[in-house]
């Protein structure tokens, strides 16, 4: 056996059930087999999946392997190149033209001095489930308005016209939808967008967009950043919540240990992220032969990278599938690595510090208001994992 | 001995503001294009174990250490 390679041949589109916060069986076995497995792709082509820390890692660092949508080997049909401004699926130099101009504006320091203006918002949510609840789905009521919320007012979106591409991005982000569905859902946020970037460039305003119009970047161009930011802004944060709030609900140890002692809240983000990693594989495409744990996976072909299961590799993380709020962090996968790296992540950090702080502070008696194994989960078939709803309770007086 | 000595390369960088988080004392960003900025050339002893840290985490690989060589002393 041991030198056979094991094989992955289709990916789960479901997890264990009872465990909605662990990669699938699958994956953890194909992790126990070997950092690396030979895998093939729902359009049959072949690849390979990588489920290792130190491997994924390298892959993410090496310029050998694309992220450029057209090279993505994976069915049987030419993929076209992604739309000017989606700067998630290029390489350099075109990736690095629309991430230049905005890596000013995510910086350490700056998301630092929004938290005053995210702690107000996430008192506002709080008031707001207060006054309405108990019961109350906390994915509609908190997880979802505060990252929307402020990637509005980073990027300029005006207030009013949140919901109706909120539920757009919902749509072809939720992994449960016709082509059809998809194809209008883009559409019409490309509609809005379109209309957005116009209105910025006749009277720009003191935002992100406005800025951006103030450069050589076309509208076309300003159109795929926004859908960038505001995909990225709050489809992850939002799940992020959710199902991190899940997850302390059952833990409750861990989640009284967070309660008692604000100095743990940092500490606790990064291993939510570590455990949960809702952003839990991508894709890249050797661009020429390259060597990678013994294996040569030869140019064209592409990997699929797993950073939930890399997120829980027993050789880089103690006790890897135990939630420990109190971990000491040096480096989990979740924002990803290499040049890629997500670029709000500081900002995720802030909101998510801010608000889980918040919200166990606000509702010491916050439970689950269904069995756990009745909360809808996203498919893994969703590029984003998390809840459908999240439906809490807590007592009334005591909150 | 001679001190841990280090480097950023701002072509490299691309903001993702590991450092400034890790080592916060060493590192900042450029407010305007959010660049790493390095504060000490030759961090502080105390700072040395974050400073590390920090180019461990940058995912870039703009932040080269120069480590003290171990023949030009002992301590």
């Amino acid at each position: 056996m041991g030198e056979s390679v094991h094989t992955v041949t289709t990916m789960p589109a479901t997890r264990q059930p009872g465990c909605p916060f662990d990669p699938p069986a699958e994956l953890l076995d194909a992790r126990r087999h070997g950092p690396i497995s030979r895998y093939t792709h729902p359009g049959g082509k072949p690849g390979w999946l990588i489920t290792g820390y130190d491997l994924v890692r390298s892959v993410l660092a090496d310029p050998r392997f694309s992220s450029r949508k057209e090279l993505m080997n994976v069915v049987d049909f030419e993929l076209p190149p992604a739309p000017p401004g989606e700067f998630l699926l290029m390489d350099d130099p075109q990736h690095r033209r629309y991430r230049r101009p905005l890596m000013g504006r995510f910086t350490v320091r700056r998301m630092r001095m929004l938290s005053e203006r995210i702690e107000q918002i996430t008192a506002d949510c709080l008031d707001a489930m207060e006054e309405t609840g108990p019961p109350t789905d906390l994915v509609t009521a908190f997880a979802k308005p505060i990252p929307t919320i402020v990637i509005c007012e980073i990027l300029g979106v005006p207030y009013e016209d949140r919901g109706s591409f909120q539920e757009q991005i919902d749509t072809f982000m939720g992994g449960e939808t016709s082509d059809e569905e998809l194809i209008a859902a883009y559409t019409a946020t490309q509609e809005y967008l379109a209309e957005l970037v116009a209105a910025k460039r006749a009277k720009p305003t003191d935002d992100v967009l406005s800025e951006l119009t103030d450069s050589d970047l076309t509208d076309e161009e300003l159109r795929g950043i926004s859908l960038v930011l505001l995909a990225a802004g709050f489809d992850t944060t939002a799940n992020m919540l959710s199902l991190g709030t899940f997850a302390l609900l059952q833990h409750p140890e861990q989640l009284a240990a967070l309660r008692a002692d604000p100095a743990l809240t940092d500490g606790a983000v990064e291993e939510l992220l570590r455990y949960l990693s809702v952003a839990k594989t991508f894709m890249r495409t050797a661009l020429e032969d390259v060597e990678v744990g013994g294996q040569t996976i030869k140019a064209g072909t592409t990997v699929v990278l797993s950073y939930h299961t890399a997120n829980r590799d027993p050789e880089r993380f103690a006790d890897p599938h135990v939630l420990d709020l109190r971990r000491q962090h040096d480096g989990h996968l979740a924002f990803s690595h290499g040049i890629h790296q997500c670029l709000g992540q500081q900002l995720a950090r802030v909101e998510m510090r801010v608000a889980f702080r918040a919200l166990v502070d606000r509702f010491p008696t916050l439970r689950l208001a269904v069995p756990a194994e009745e909360v809808g989960l996203r498919p893994e078939t969703a590029d984003i994992y998390g809840v459908k709803s999240l439906p809490v309770t807590w007592d009334k007086g005591r909150s | 001995m001679t001190p841990l000595r280090l480097r950023v390369d701002r072509e490299r960088c691309i903001g993702a503001g590991m450092c400034a988080l890790t080592a916060p004392e060493v590192f900042d960003q450029d407010l305007e294009d959010g660049h790493v900025l390095l504060l000490h050339t030759e961090p502080p002893r105390a700072q040395t174990t974050a400073a590390r840290m920090a180019a461990g985490a940058c995912p870039s690989g703009a932040i080269t250490l120069h480590e003290p060589d171990p023949d030009a002393g002992s301590s």
